[in-house]
């Protein structure tokens, strides 16, 4: 019985929103679906949103840190976005740095920063790119 | 005249959790929030206890080779706190002080959660020794 | 009183002199505090009390700590909580044990004179319990103090927007480590608020800085850090530029400058704006 975490695409942009308690087995599936993803979609940036974590503790800190590491490899940007202040102030004082993962505000910074890495050639917002996917010859995009 | 005064007594039946697994360690941490939020603990020092509570929990899944976590509302004179204990059947840990020290070392983690959960909370006590077992007890005080 | 034997023989007596006793005590109370409780009130507050604690001798509680005394000291507690927020002197509200304990040493030497030995541990107790409600009243006061503190200190240290995405907080007069961490936790606060991702930590007004309050000033920095925020500390005086380094502190690769127009500047720049003298038109 574990939950897994969905990946949503936009773009070459993965977002991973995680949003509740994670057990130590949905964290290890979440680093192997989304090193999947990543090459499955020739992602080339990744934004993990944090927003929804009350704590981040050493375990779930490694994992950050991993995902960008094995994300890079695959020549993909990762940013960790939201953290909560109460988590900010105890990784702090549990002297935990993420190991130098880049982190934002939120997913909007976060998309910003992928695009100041150059992650993208013309890159508007991701929706953007999905759309120009679409455009048929005749010029509709499609809604 | 000296009273003894300074007793802690528990202000409300224990609750005694089984560490087995993976999930476990999740519902000790949600056991633990519960806790902290029904004592009115501040965010940040909610934040800090789950999160100390989540590092030691793994400790006993993962190093200890499963055991037990006994929460607990206590009552020193009129200040409230929570106190969680988490003991096991393990090995013991065989440097005490190299565990505590802590630092960056990513070992299997038990360094820096231990060291580091010293950090987050009021009050810590280990007791361990090889082939024994561990017990770890730490508290947080409402301030 | 050593055993439980002795607290039921006293349980006993009380119960027997009950009527007794209570009456002298709540009239020494509403005597005491002059007219400020009715009688009705008192009667109403410190009855239950009594009871509470016959049950307890009843139950064979001996010591101060057993637990049998929980519901007594609980009820005590509230007691002293409510005074302390009335403001009643800390006396007034330890008053009620202590009359009782005269109430009840008055009432037996009357009444059974052979059980006045027996009640030297019972004045103990009390004694104890009394102290209980003095705890539980200061510790009512310092919170309302606390408050009234924390309060003070929202005002006093306001997070101001400077520009879109950034923000302010210019510390004003001593920092101690209680003050210096409300402003933390403020000022990380704001910045998910404002989706601010550049702030400024203006210590002009700031006298001295201790160890603690320099590491708390670092903390807030680094945690602004992982959160994906940057920071400058300006307004930093020769003075306390001193202290630091005599204290050994590392301020590594955080930003620090002398003046908040400094910081201002830097600010900018990293948030990729900048200002432009504009020719004005005639």
């Amino acid at each position: 019985m574990s939950e897994r975490v969905p990946i949503l695409k936009v773009g070459q942009v993965l977002i991973v929103s995680i949003a509740f308690d994670l057990s130590d087995e949905t964290t290890l599936a979440l680093q192997q679906d989304l090193s999947a993803r990543i090459v499955e979609t020739s992602a080339r940036g990744v934004i993990i949103d944090i927003s929804g974590l009350e704590i981040v503790d050493s375990f779930i800190g490694r994992m950050l840190s991993t995902i960008a590491s094995m994300s890079s490899v695959l020549d993909a940007e990762t940013v960790v976005v939201g953290m909560r202040p109460a988590v900010a102030i105890t990784l702090t004082e549990l002297g935990l740095s993420l190991g130098g993962v880049r982190t934002a505000l939120n997913a909007e910074k976060g998309f910003e920063l992928l695009r100041e890495l150059s992650v993208f050639a013309d890159f508007g917002t991701g929706e953007d790119a999905a759309w120009q996917a679409s455009v048929d010859g005749a010029g509709h995009v499609p809604r | 005249m000296v009273p003894a005064m300074s007793l802690v007594s528990a202000a409300a039946p224990a609750q005694q959790l089984q560490i087995a697994s993976d999930a476990d360690v999740v519902r000790v941490r949600q056991a633990v929030r519960a806790l902290a939020i029904a004592a009115a603990l501040s965010i940040v020092d909610q934040t800090k206890l789950v999160t100390a509570a989540s590092e030691l929990a793994r400790n006993t899944l993962v190093h200890g080779g499963g055991g037990s976590a006994r929460l607990e509302r206590v009552v020193n004179g009129v200040r409230t706190g929570i106190r969680a204990t988490f003991v096991d059947d393990g090995p013991g840990i065989a440097d005490v002080e190299r565990a505590l020290a802590g630092g960056n070392s990513t070992a299997g983690g038990l360094g820096l959660g231990l060291s580091g959960s010293r950090r987050l909370v009021d009050e810590f006590e280990l007791e361990t020794s090889r082939g024994t077992g561990t017990r770890v007890s730490v508290t947080k005080w409402k301030r | 009183m050593a055993t439980q034997i002795e607290a039921k023989r006293i349980a006993a007596v009380l119960t027997e002199q009950r009527q007794t006793i209570v009456r002298r005590w709540l009239d020494t109370v509403v005597t005491k505090t002059r007219g400020r409780r009715t009688s009705a009130e008192v009667e109403q507050e410190l009855e239950p009390m009594f009871d509470a604690l016959a049950s307890a001798l009843n139950g064979g509680a001996s010591d101060v700590s057993d637990g049998q005394l929980d519901e007594l000291r609980a009820m005590l507690a509230e007691y002293s909580r409510s005074r302390a927020r009335q403001g009643f002197t800390p006396s007034e509200t330890a008053l009620a044990i202590f009359m009782l304990r005269d109430a009840v040493i008055s009432t037996i030497s009357e009444r059974e004179p052979s059980a006045l030995g027996e009640i030297a541990g019972l004045s103990r107790m009390l004694d104890d319990l009394g102290l209980v409600t003095f705890e539980a009243y200061a510790q009512t006061r310092e919170s309302v103090i606390t408050n009234q503190a924390e309060q003070l200190l929202e005002l006093s240290t306001p997070v101001v927007k400077v520009w879109d995405g950034i923000v302010a907080v210019p510390l004003v007069g001593t920092l101690d480590s209680a003050r210096t961490q409300v402003v933390m936790e403020s000022l990380l606060q704001t910045l998910v608020s404002t989706g601010s991702a550049h702030a400024i930590i203006d210590i002009t007004g700031v006298p001295a800085v201790d160890t603690q309050v320099a590491q708390h000033l670092l903390n807030t920095v680094v945690a602004a850090r992982l959160m994906g925020a940057q920071c400058v500390i300006s307004g930093i005086r020769p003075q306390i530029a001193q202290t630091i380094v005599a204290l050994g502190i590392e301020f590594g690769d955080i930003a620090t400058k002398a003046t908040l127009a400094d910081a201002l500047r830097l600010t900018l720049q990293r948030a990729g704006l900048e200002i432009r003298k504009i020719a004005k038109t005639a």
